[in-house]
């Protein structure tokens, strides 16, 4: 391993099933410590990227290495360096909690791993289910377990695939906060969602795939300003706007005004303009853009 | 530290913790086989002379038992595991097939064994104590579960439904352990089907380890031996080549 190595490294990777091009060169570096988002629409390649870097799936033609380690030529080095969370609410009814994490820790040639399984049941709040059957857990714990097992070998970098799809939302946030305090304790997270606030709130970068190519991918900040749309919702005491701005203003259905602006200047010079021409703001709304407007915007290009 | 021994002990305690079902039943199911045919036959047939018919069957129960539960054994274990979808669980760890291979087929040697050694002991009540060869015993009771292991290791991973398993068991498995002479020896057969018995391989196992029990057969238990290691290497190379490929396990 070179300590240098990128966690996550995907180079003009490539995969067709029959009819449909999933990946269509993809490339991508994901540093280690990152919380990295990858959005985009169903089919949109997401599950196959993650797949190919468990080892699940194999690509057509490129590479993709985890902490350096090629995902095919050393697999077992870039397996243990791995932990998925698939998307999947997958279960093995035939054992308990316990023996599921033991089963799992040895999978990866841990024999005495109790420990360490104590701690990821505490924190996931598993503990007083650990011997219950798989079965007869809830989806939200059934949710934790995979979490957990996932975990189990101490992965330096994590996946997870849509893991607060059908979650409750507080399954949803304790898990988002149990996910934060991984990344800030050096692990990193890649993760796919459709909750866009979510990837919003907790990545530091994100990248977009939009059928099986990567459309956008920039820190989350930056994205944010892509779109450059700040919108004023604003109810004025007359009915007639200054000449400049009869373009720009739009009416409402409720009867008031809207306007798009790229820079909080122009909101300035718009309320001169309105005080100017004595018209009176009553009330106004401002609406910062979010993950959704950009998301949208860039899967609306061709 | 290798994850084999993991995958050992999980496909171990799989079948373990519904022993009634993995066990007991194939046990049960083998001595109503016994009880039926040997109050039928008792009388009438003598296969080899000097030799019970009882005597006879029994040890033809004990490895059509071990037969049906080796591959029972992995092959519903893959199909559960790949219709359940927790066969990811054993495919994101760092195992490689050869280590899959290994631990499938161990859990099922042991589990067509134990099924083996239970039939055996509850025969024991009706049928005339014999020592057997242990020798061949130990060399056929191995190799038939091996073999049959492997089988069930590729008709798991091939089979994509339950059905598609129920039919290789149904079509193949089935009428290949009972068409081997288990409840007869093949040399009562009409001269094709005898010509027929001679290339399914479960004959031989059948024949060779009935020769452990009462020291004769319809074959040279060498020639069993060498069909029946051959019958391993051939599949084993199949399954190995599959897994290797990722055949219907990575896409």
């Amino acid at each position: 391993m070179s300590l240098d190595a990128p966690a996550i490294r995907v180079g003009d990777l490539r995969k067709r099933f029959r009819t449909t091009q999933a990946l269509d060169g993809v490339s991508l570096d994901i540093q280690a410590g990152e919380f990295f988002g990858l959005l985009g629409p169903n089919g949109a390649g997401k599950t196959t990227l993650i797949s190919i870097l468990a080892g699940l799936t194999r690509a057509d033609s490129g590479h993709a290495a985890i902490m350096g380690h090629d995902v095919v030529r050393d697999y077992r080095q870039a397996r243990r360096a791995l932990g998925v969370v698939p998307q999947e609410l997958v279960y093995d009814p035939f054992f308990n909690v316990r023996e599921t994490l033991r089963i799992q820790s040895g999978y990866f040639g841990l024999r005495h791993n109790d420990g360490w399984i104590d701690e990821i049941m505490h924190h996931l709040d598993l503990t007083p289910h650990a011997d219950k059957n798989t079965q007869s857990l809830s989806g939200g714990m059934k949710r934790r377990l995979l979490v957990a097992q996932a975990l189990v070998h101490k992965p330096p970098v994590i996946v997870l695939d849509e893991p607060t799809a059908g979650v409750d939302v507080d399954l949803r946030r304790s898990l988002w906060e149990f996910i934060s305090r991984l990344n800030r304790e050096g692990h990193t997270i890649l993760l796919t969602t459709h909750y866009l606030e979510e990837a919003e709130a907790l990545c530091g970068r994100i990248a977009m795939l939009k059928s099986g190519r990567i459309v956008a991918c920039d820190t989350t900040r930056n994205l944010l300003q892509h779109t450059n749309e700040h919108c004023a919702q604003l109810r004025l005491d007359a009915e007639v706007v200054p000449v400049a701005w009869q373009g720009r203003l739009q009416r409402d259905a409720d009867g008031g005004w809207r306007v798009n602006f790229g820079d909080y200047g122009e909101l300035e010079s718009l309320l001169a303009d309105l005080r100017g021409s004595g018209v009176r703001v009553l009330e106004m709304h401002l609406q910062e853009p979010d993950l959704e407007d950009v998301f949208t915007d860039i899967m609306k290009k061709p | 530290m290798s994850g084999l021994p993991a995958l050992f002990y999980k496909e171990m305690l799989r079948f373990w913790k519904v022993v009634v079902q993995t066990v007991v039943a194939p046990v049960v199911t083998a001595l109503l086989y016994l009880l039926i045919f040997s109050h039928v036959l008792e009388e009438h047939v003598e296969v080899y002379p000097g030799v019970s018919y009882t005597s006879f069957l029994v040890p033809g129960l004990v490895m059509m038992s071990m037969l049906q539960n080796a591959f029972s054994n992995s092959s519903s274990s893959l199909i559960q595991s790949k219709m359940q979808g927790n066969i990811v669980f054993v495919l994101l760890p760092p195992l490689s097939y050869l280590e899959f291979f290994l631990a499938y087929l161990g859990a099922a040697v042991i589990r067509g064994l134990v099924v083996g050694l239970g039939v055996w002991a509850v025969t024991l009540w009706f049928a005339p104590w014999q020592m057997p060869h242990l020798g061949w015993l130990l060399a056929y009771a191995l190799l038939a579960c091996a073999v049959m292991g492997a089988v069930g290791i590729v008709a798991g991973i091939w089979a994509e439904k339950y059905d598609q398993l129920a039919a290789f068991q149904n079509f193949l498995i089935l009428p290949l352990t009972f068409l081997s002479g288990v409840f007869y020896s093949i040399h009562s057969l009409p001269p094709f089907w005898q010509a027929i018995s001679h290339v399914n391989p479960v004959f031989y196992l059948i024949d060779g380890f009935r020769y452990a029990f009462v020291g004769q057969s319809d074959t040279d238990p060498w020639l069993g031996l060498l069909v029946a290691g051959a019958c391993f290497v051939a599949i084993s190379a199949l399954t190995l080549v599959l897994l290797r490929r990722g055949y219907k396990l990575r896409h």
